[in-house]
């Protein structure tokens, strides 16, 4: 389980427009090519430094090719992170045809079975 | 020494600027309006401390800072800072900013906290994100006063103490208070009160925790430190929304104000967050004694 990863992840496809668009259009093909690249630069792109023992779990990366926000809320993910980068890809989409915050609402209602329950921990 | 004119303790809401001025007035929600009038009083309170520098704190929400090197309690210390990221630009239209910053007061501040038992991070190259710039935006909106930027962690957990934080506004006020200048100074933080991002409470009719928000009015505005720290830990903060770690910031500007009770306050019921308003005058209410 490496919930760091998919933070970095979250947090660097989420800041530069062009690999955001591309997690939009062709998500596999993104999460792969991170996963090769950038995610492996030390911090934030560094050009020579590596860090060569993070990687996905099976189930992390299937929730990020998916865009399966609820499985990663469900692993830790950070809300913060994952909520953003959600926005930036379906709410003028949804705000478009079902009006203001509809993302949002359907985002809350799919994770409607936690409430009252303590959430996962976002710690690392 | 210098005089600590004024502190504000505000909820941040991104949103403020694209609701309101950013929107014709006929496509507006229905409370833009009285968000905006409220907006205003408050800044006059500001105006009226009639302030030269501002100590802005806040904290960087993944814009900036992340968790391969995320600080606890950050200073900047510049003599100009950007503000604004792409991704709040994207997302909240709010505009790009460049802030001049006071170096001098900056260099002091980090001195006096390091000589208090803070051991501070510092950043000669931050960027401001929207926990100080909706005040500015608010407050300030002309953005023509220097200011020393304070970051905090209530983010990335383990996160201090909710009486950590107010220790740390205590101290604040010590090192504001000994500055050697004859300069005004303000302190504007902004924080949240109940909030939840990216869980099943989120964008709700009211704020997720109604009881917790008015507490936690009830309590800053009566300077009620005491409440607080019985009634305030991470886990009532969690069990009030997820993202209500925020409040604690508001208990840092409660800590630079003393344990008095607030000679403004105000608040609004937004959708999905409690807004709220603060202002403490330690050195006497400018708009009763005139300017000073
Ligand atoms: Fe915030």
């Amino acid at each position: 389980m490496s919930k760091y990863f998919v933070n970095k992840f979250l947090f660097q496809i989420d800041r530069d427009p062009e690999l955001l668009a591309a997690y939009k259009d062709d998500p596999g093909a993104l999460v792969e090519h991170w996963e090769a690249s950038l995610g492996r630069q030390l911090g934030n792109g560094d050009p020579v430094e590596r860090t060569t023992w993070l990687s996905f779990e099976p189930e992390e990366r299937r929730a990020l090719v998916e865009h399966d926000y609820v499985a990663l809320f469900e692993m830790g993910a950070h809300f913060f992170l994952c909520l953003t980068i959600f926005i930036a890809i379906y709410d003028e989409d949804y705000a478009a045809s079902q009006g203001p915050l509809s993302f949002q609402r359907e985002y809350a209602t799919k994770l409607s079975h936690w409430l009252g329950n303590d959430y996962p921990t976002v710690a690392l | 020494m210098a005089e600590l004119s004024a502190v504000l303790a505000t909820t941040h809401h991104p949103f403020f600027l694209k609701a309101t001025e950013l929107t014709p007035p006929e496509e507006r929600i229905p409370q833009a309006a009285e968000w905006k009038r409220k907006v205003e009083a408050y800044r006059e309170t500001l105006t009226a401390a009639q302030p030269d520098i501002l100590v802005m704190v806040g904290a960087d929400h993944f814009h900036q800072f992340f968790h391969d090197n995320y600080p606890t309690f950050l200073i900047g210390k510049q003599p100009t800072y950007d503000a604004t990221f792409y991704n709040e630009e994207r997302e909240f239209s709010i505009p790009k900013y460049v802030l001049d910053g006071h170096e001098e007061l900056s260099g002091f501040m980090l001195q006096g906290l390091l000589d208090r038992g803070f051991d501070f991070s510092v950043s000669h190259e931050l960027k401001i994100d929207h926990s100080i710039i909706c005040p500015i935006i608010t407050t300030r909106p002309d953005a023509d006063l220097p200011i020393v930027p304070i970051y905090t962690n209530i983010f990335a957990p383990p996160l201090p103490s909710p009486k950590r934080f107010w220790d740390l506004g205590r101290a604040i006020r010590s090192i504001i208070d000994e500055y050697p200048s004859d300069k005004k100074i303000a302190a504007v933080g902004s924080g949240h009160l109940s909030l939840e991002l990216g869980g099943p409470r989120q964008f709700g009719e009211t704020g997720p925790d109604p009881v917790f928000d008015r507490n936690a009015i009830e309590w800053l505005a009566n300077g009620d430190i005491d409440a607080i720290l019985a009634n305030v830990t991470h886990e009532s903060m969690s069990g009030a929304g997820n993202a209500t770690h925020g409040f604690m910031d508001l208990i840092l500007m409660m800590g630079i104000a003393g344990p008095e009770k607030a000679a403004y306050v105000d608040n609004l019921d937004l959708f999905h967050t409690m807004e709220a308003y603060f202002t403490w005058y330690p050195n006497g209410d400018p708009r009763k004694d005139g300017a000073r």
